[in-house]
């Protein structure tokens, strides 16, 4: 026992001694979280625009005048060719032109009806839309208030939001935040740091050392959960403290819930590390089988349900799309364990699959 | 000259000889087109709906029913009660629920105002926006289809015909505009942690210390650890872009060589910092996590998934030194708008600044003792 202890304090001064990764460790989640809520925002504000007035009579400028102040947009350019637009498309100046045909107002009076065309740069498809919607919405509103006859809608739309009343994006990244930070700990750098024991020869040492190769695992391990359980709450603790998002299931549940995906992921980062010789192969594997899944696959980033269906069947084999979601059900929506069962016992199938695997697979003798 | 074709031709037969290294390049073009570009996407369709039909009249299905024949939208369920909706939303069987009240049919026949209610999953904020958008488009185009049928002397009224051209994406394909930021992301990946790996490889081993007391100079030390990785960066995205061609029919409207001009530009730029980064780390795992730290930032400021005008302003100002968010832009200008060289001139000139300081950077901080 007290071989042991000392080892897992040499694992432990192993693992602190690299005081920059443990400090980037530590930096990560802090400039996801402050960086991820601007960043991935469709929120339209002064976007630039130009317009092109054929007509120049007392309507056109009224509306332009109406896009101008409306906040969304900024008038960057008047144009009075189609051959200009292009250009200005080109450079990335503007993102949208409102074309007004000739004698705008007059038709409008005498023929009840004028053409506006919204030319977008769709390059960008997601702001087209929206800036495309926010330009028609405006154009509307100044319809209803000069035109007596036009109606408001004969059904109001009402709405709540749930689980994120005001919308705040913190609350949707610290839950992914959480998950990729305990992947990058439990798997990436477990697999890397018995890799580069293996690459060294020093776990040839180990192995021969009176030490059973359980109590070797174990005390590799330990360091790691320990670190990935820390820094689980110091998320969780700067997602309350600083970014209001909420804990509103069980606590203790929560904890649970964490501890046994960081044992599935160290179970991972083991079972990669008895498959390879290098440390450049265990990261590629981390990075290409756990890394990129996690941010991509899991609804970390991008829903789920947006994708194609081979990719969505794909993401019911990868553990942090379970843990994920039911990290979400704890903090966000305050479920209890009635709700979560089902991603804690998929959890649950997994670690037991990945542990037996890696222990047959673990060989005291190295070739 | 001839000392930098040495050391070059030197990495070349070293990388190519390695496994590993010629599965990275090949396979990660591959996958990341294949898996990347379709998994990441903020289009919304699919949206799990629910509905809660207190009326069931011939106008409530009729909302339904368009709700059901909308792309965006895939109904999940019904029931009576708004408990067991809500529990819908707990569990993630829905996203949205729309409850249509009582006499929703009664009121619109004898043109009363009526309300529909929708709850929304906000977790996702910027997608429970979206939704919402979506479904009160919806309803509101119902809602004008009625108020048109019964009252058609609106129709003849004073009126504004709103027409719509995207340019550059008629069809708003968001593979389109993903696919060219994808390709930034796998030649600054490739390079970087390529050319990074590949130099803390020769300290972790020691035989770095057999190039150091050799007469090659620091300069021609970095050039030559640096170009062989240029090419595979430059090979990477041709073999991406070709892809991305045959998969989902990326548009390149403008010149290919300004483009892969400038794209050498980036890349001497980026795998400058990649080789700075590890000429001060010690093991590969620092320099991976020194490199996956700035690659976050670098990456989430870059305009990859929604266009950086849409930042902050102190975000774009911090983008004036992130040479990614310049690659990004210029690459869909030239891929998807055509723009020319004349029109990115700026960007080539801040780029070709970036490429000098990293790598007097590089040059600076990589030392031959120790």
């Amino acid at each position: 026992m007290n071989r042991f202890k000392a080892f897992i304090i040499k694992e432990f001064r192993h693992l602190l001694r690299d005081y920059r990764t443990v400090l980037i460790i530590f930096g990560i989640p802090l400039v996801q979280l402050l960086l991820f809520g601007h960043v991935i925002t469709t929120e339209v504000r002064n976007a630039a625009i130009a317009v092109y007035d054929q007509s120049k009579d007392d309507v056109t400028i009224k509306m332009i005048n109406k896009l101008a102040s409306s906040g969304y947009f900024l008038i960057k350019a008047e144009v009075s060719s189609e051959a200009e637009i292009e250009k200005l498309f080109r450079k990335g100046i503007i993102r949208e032109v409102v074309v007004f045909e000739k004698d705008f107002g007059k038709k409008m009076i005498t023929e009840g009806s004028a053409v506006i065309q919204i030319i977008t740069d769709a390059s960008e498809p997601n702001s087209a839309g929206i800036i495309e919607n926010y330009t028609r919405a405006i154009i509307n509103d100044y319809l209803t208030e000069v035109s007596l006859s036009s109606q408001p809608f004969l059904i109001d739309v009402e709405h709540r939001m749930y689980f994120n009343e005001e919308l705040r994006s913190a609350n949707m990244f610290v839950p992914g935040t959480i998950v990729m930070i305990l992947m990058l700990i439990s798997a990436l750098m477990t697999s890397i740091s018995i890799a580069r024991e293996k690459e060294m020869g020093t776990m040839e040492i180990l192995l021969i050392s009176p030490l059973k190769p359980v109590q070797i695992i174990t005390g590799k391990i330990v360091p790691y959960l320990a670190l990935s359980f820390l820094i689980a709450m110091v998320i969780i603790g700067a997602g309350f403290f600083v970014f209001h998002v909420p804990v509103r299931g069980s606590i203790l549940l929560l904890i649970l819930l964490c501890f046994e995906f960081i044992l599935l992921a160290l179970s991972l980062g083991i079972m990669i590390s008895t498959l390879v010789k290098t440390q450049q192969a265990a990261m590629l594997i981390s990075m290409v089988g756990l890394m990129l899944p996690t941010i991509l696959l899991s609804g970390f980033i991008f829903p789920i349900e947006n994708m194609p269906k081979i990719l969505q069947y794909l993401s019911l084999m990868m553990p942090p799309r379970w843990f994920l979601s039911a990290l979400k059900g704890i903090m966000l929506k305050g479920v209890g364990f009635a709700y979560i069962w089902k991603e804690m016992l998929i959890l649950l199938f997994m670690l037991v699959f990945f542990i037996v695997l890696s222990v047959r697979k673990f060989q005291v003798r190295l070739s | 000259m001839r000392t930098i074709f040495i050391i070059v031709r030197k990495e070349f037969t070293q990388i190519l000889r390695d496994k590993f290294m010629r599965t990275a390049i090949i396979m990660v073009p591959i996958v990341q087109m294949m898996v990347l570009v379709y998994a990441a996407t903020f289009e919304m369709k699919n949206s799990k709906i629910w509905f809660v039909d207190h009326d069931r009249s011939q106008e409530s299905m009729a909302l339904i029913e368009k709700f059901n024949g909308s792309r965006f939208f895939e109904i999940k369920g019904y029931s009576i009660s708004v408990r067991e909706a809500e529990k819908s939303l707990l569990t993630g069987t829905s996203d949205i629920v729309c409850v249509i009240p009582e006499n929703f049919g009664k009121n619109i026949t004898l043109k009363n105002r009526t309300a529909v209610q929708l709850l929304l999953n906000s977790i996702n904020g910027s997608m429970a926006e979206l939704t919402l958008a979506y479904s009160r488009g919806i309803i509101h185009s119902f809602s004008a289809e009625i108020l048109l049928k019964e009252i058609p002397v609106l129709s003849t009224g004073r009126g504004i015909d709103i027409r719509t051209r995207h340019w550059y994406n008629p069809e708003l394909d968001y593979k389109i505009f993903m696919a060219p930021g994808i390709l930034v992301i796998l030649v600054t990946a490739i390079g970087w942690l390529l050319t990074g790996m590949n130099l803390i490889k020769e300290k972790e081993r020691g035989t770095i210390e057999q190039l150091n007391v050799t007469p090659i100079r620091r300069y021609q030390f970095i050039a030559g650890k640096m170009l062989p990785f240029l090419f595979i960066g430059l090979f990477d995205l041709a073999f991406g872009l070709i892809i991305a061609r045959i998969l989902f029919r990326l548009p390149i409207e403008g010149s290919p060589l300004t483009l892969f001009t400038f794209a050498a530009l980036y890349l001497v730029a980026a795998l400058g910092i990649g080789l700075f980064v590890s000429t001060f780390s010690h093991t590969q795992q620092q320099m991976l996590f020194v490199s996956f730290f700035l690659l976050i930032i670098f990456i989430l400021m870059s305009g990859l998934f929604t266009s950086a005008d849409n930042m902050p302003e102190w975000g774009q100002k911090i983008n004036i030194i992130n040479p990614m968010s310049y690659f990004i832009r210029v690459i869909r200008m030239i891929l998807l708008k055509g723009s020319g060289f004349k029109d990115i001139a700026g960007e080539f000139l801040s780029m070709s600044v970036f490429a000098l300081c990293t790598n007097a950077l590089a040059i600076w901080s990589y030392r031959k003792r120790t």
